[in-house]
């Protein structure tokens, strides 16, 4: 006996009756609410005697009718009185939306919580800087306590395991800069001049810049994810009671292997992207290898070599603090790793391109040029 | 409790296996209209296993899973839709979308299953079964993340209820719950029961829960259930694993709360107190 919900009107003794038929259940109530809300006038009787099935939606919504029509509520048999007392006890003024607040305070809050966010990342990314230093004097101070075999791992994560992708990455980097300065240096018949473009801007710049991006998206998410995981956990929380820093355990181990490995990375990358180049010259300029090798000798300047080399471990201490700094602010829920995550990518690619105008600059200044 | 009473769930030779690890074999049970069915067993028996099999997320090796007298097994997504608006599911962590509020998660299924209803009907329906739920009135803007592990679960019985199930599977609803936050949430479960004539699939490793609400209590040992039937029924039975299980010395505290408690009873309906 499963049918539609439906309502009949009609007047009995002066007045308006509403007499529901078949199942007042969720998944027979089709149009009635919507009937319901549209009928004018109050006073109601509202007769449940003829109905089948009800479940507490339909009881919800002859109570609701009552309540706000005024109506009063005629032949209900034990079951449904019993459902109908069960919703009135749960009518109670529940907020179910938060307060929208005005556009301007929307607007306004979110500059403010920006700019909060901001500084406060900014000072906390200090005092993690300085955290990190006191470790570092810590352990300084007890060798014992250096924990190699975290960073010999980490060397492999870090360094070893990234050697495909960033071989293939310099590669293809070092054919296309080639490829497109020979375009544009052929209209001055300055071909030669390919080989100079190659070899400066990856040693000085590309290598050590694309090494940067892809370690921040390699290890720099994984630290924040791997630190983010383990506070969730309450793992960063158990180290400490049992008396091992996480600075030293978790922190310094990370940043020591960046900060080595950025250097190892750039210049392989640099060498990969100029034999990349290379090959390029070779097959496309014809310029056999031993002239391109000579040449790349004659051009190059030692203090290239020097500011990758100088530049390469401060960007590596930037991507692993900014995902080691990420990763131990994770507080609430696993929503909050993958946004941190995120934010130490961000953070980490940004610091580095914004230093790395600073080193330009300054690596002009001093007659690097 | 009617003893003739239809299966509502049905589970007829049941395996399940992760590679070599035997999960279930051969695992029969039987679930009755209106009753709370508690599920016991060691870790790694399975419990949590056989309810995603009952549901339908986990794909068992072989056996017959009838739910509602409909076949479960080797059917697909579209037929089992129907099904689905019949039974609700509380997830050992509640499993509440993080990003939707309270009120929000409520009306998922709602508006999956029925996109018709108006706007303000859901938020009138969202609210009630908030209230219904134990929970505080202005926790329907909230997030899960700002509720406390109690309010959570609560909130996501507010989910399994919103389309007025017949079924109601809980998965350890009690776990992670203060004494006081738990015999609230039992009465709960109870009264629910009681109201809206639920069936309910109930697996727990709480003893008092046990005692205090479940009609009756199956026992998962040896890959399968090697026992259903009251706890005095049980406790008569000859099974190492179930006399330790009720009669250590948990299972005797919580038998003699049960007894202690069956005086003042009535005085305690609706706690709430949790925190």
């Amino acid at each position: 006996m499963s049918t539609v919900a439906r309502f009949t009107e009609s007047v009995e003794d002066g007045r308006r009756v509403l007499r529901f038929q078949g199942d007042l259940t969720l998944p027979r109530l089709g149009v009635l609410p919507a009937r319901l809300e549209r009928l004018k006038g109050d006073r109601f009787v509202l007769d449940l005697s003829d109905i089948g099935r009800m479940d507490t939606i339909g009881a919800w919504i002859v109570h609701r009718t009552a309540r706000d029509r005024q109506g009063e509520i005629v032949g209900a048999g034990e079951g449904v009185a019993t459902l109908l007392r069960q919703v009135e006890a749960a009518d109670r003024p529940v907020k179910v939306r938060p307060d929208p607040p005005s556009p301007i305070a929307r607007v306004l809050g979110q500059v403010g919580a920006a700019t909060m966010e901001a500084g406060r990342t900014f000072v906390g990314l200090i005092g993690f800087f300085g955290a990190m230093l006191i470790a570092l004097a810590s352990v300084i101070r007890q060798p014992r306590r250096f924990r190699l075999n975290a960073v010999v791992q980490r060397f492999e994560v870090v360094g070893v395991h990234a050697f495909g992708i960033i071989g293939l990455m310099s590669f293809l980097v070092g054919i296309v800069i080639a490829q497109q300065g020979a375009v544009q240096l052929r209209q001055f018949g300055a071909e030669i001049y390919t080989i100079n473009l190659i070899g400066r801007s990856s040693i000085k710049e590309l290598g050590v810049l694309m090494t940067a991006i892809m370690v921040a998206g390699r290890s720099g998410s994984s630290f924040a994810a791997q630190l983010g995981s383990m506070k969730l956990a309450e793992e960063v929380d158990a180290m400490r009671t049992i008396g091992v820093s996480p600075m030293e355990a978790l922190v310094l181990p990370r940043v020591f292997a960046t900060v080595l490995m950025m250097p190892l990375l750039s210049f392989y990358a640099a060498i990969v992207a100029i034999m990349g180049g290379g090959i390029f010259c070779w097959i496309s300029l014809e310029i056999p290898p031993v002239t391109f090798v000579q040449r790349i000798r004659e051009v190059v300047p030692l203090t290239d070599l020097w500011q990758l080399l100088i530049k390469a471990p401060v960007f590596g201490l930037i991507i692993a603090m900014a995902g080691c700094f990420q990763g131990m602010q994770v507080k609430h829920d696993a929503e909050e790793v993958g946004l941190r995550t995120t934010t130490a990518v961000v953070h980490a690619i940004f610091l580095v391109i914004v230093l790395d105008a600073f080193f330009a600059v300054f690596f002009t200044e001093v007659g690097w040029l | 409790m009617n003893e003739e009473a239809d299966p509502i769930i049905e589970v007829r030779g049941l395996r399940n296996s992760f590679g070599e690890q035997v999960i279930h074999d051969g695992l029969d049970l039987e679930v009755r209209r209106g009753e709370i069915l508690g599920v016991v067993g060691g870790s790694g028996t399975g419990k949590s296993v056989l309810m995603r099999s009952i549901i339908g997320l986990q794909q068992p090796d072989e056996g017959e899973v009838h739910v509602f007298e409909e076949p479960m097994l080797d059917r697909d997504d579209a037929e089992l839709q129907p099904l689905r608006k019949r039974w609700g599911i509380l997830f050992q962590g509640a499993a509440l979308f993080s990003t939707l509020t309270v009120a929000e998660n409520v009306q998922v299924p709602l508006r999956e299953f029925y996109p018709r209803l108006s706007e303000r009907l859901l938020d009138e329906i969202a609210a009630y079964k908030i209230v219904m739920v134990g929970l505080p009135e202005d926790a329907g803007p909230k997030f899960p993340a700002e509720l406390s592990g109690g309010m959570r679960k609560r909130a996501g019985i507010a989910r399994a209820l919103a389309l007025d199930p017949e079924l109601l599977f809980l998965d350890e609803p009690t776990a992670g719950l203060d004494p006081i936050g738990a015999s609230a949430f039992d009465q709960l479960v109870l009264n629910l029961r009681d109201q809206l004539g639920l069936t309910v699939f109930l697996i727990t490793h709480d003893l008092d829960t046990l005692y205090a609400i479940c009609d009756r209590v199956a026992v998962l040992a040896d890959h399968r259930v090697i026992a259903v039937g009251t706890i005095p029924e049980l406790l008569a039975l000859d099974h190492e694993w179930i006399q330790e299980y009720f009669r250590g010395p948990r299972g005797r505290a919580a038998e003699e709360a049960v007894e202690a408690d069956a005086e003042s009873k009535s005085a305690t309906t609706d706690g709430g107190g949790d925190s």
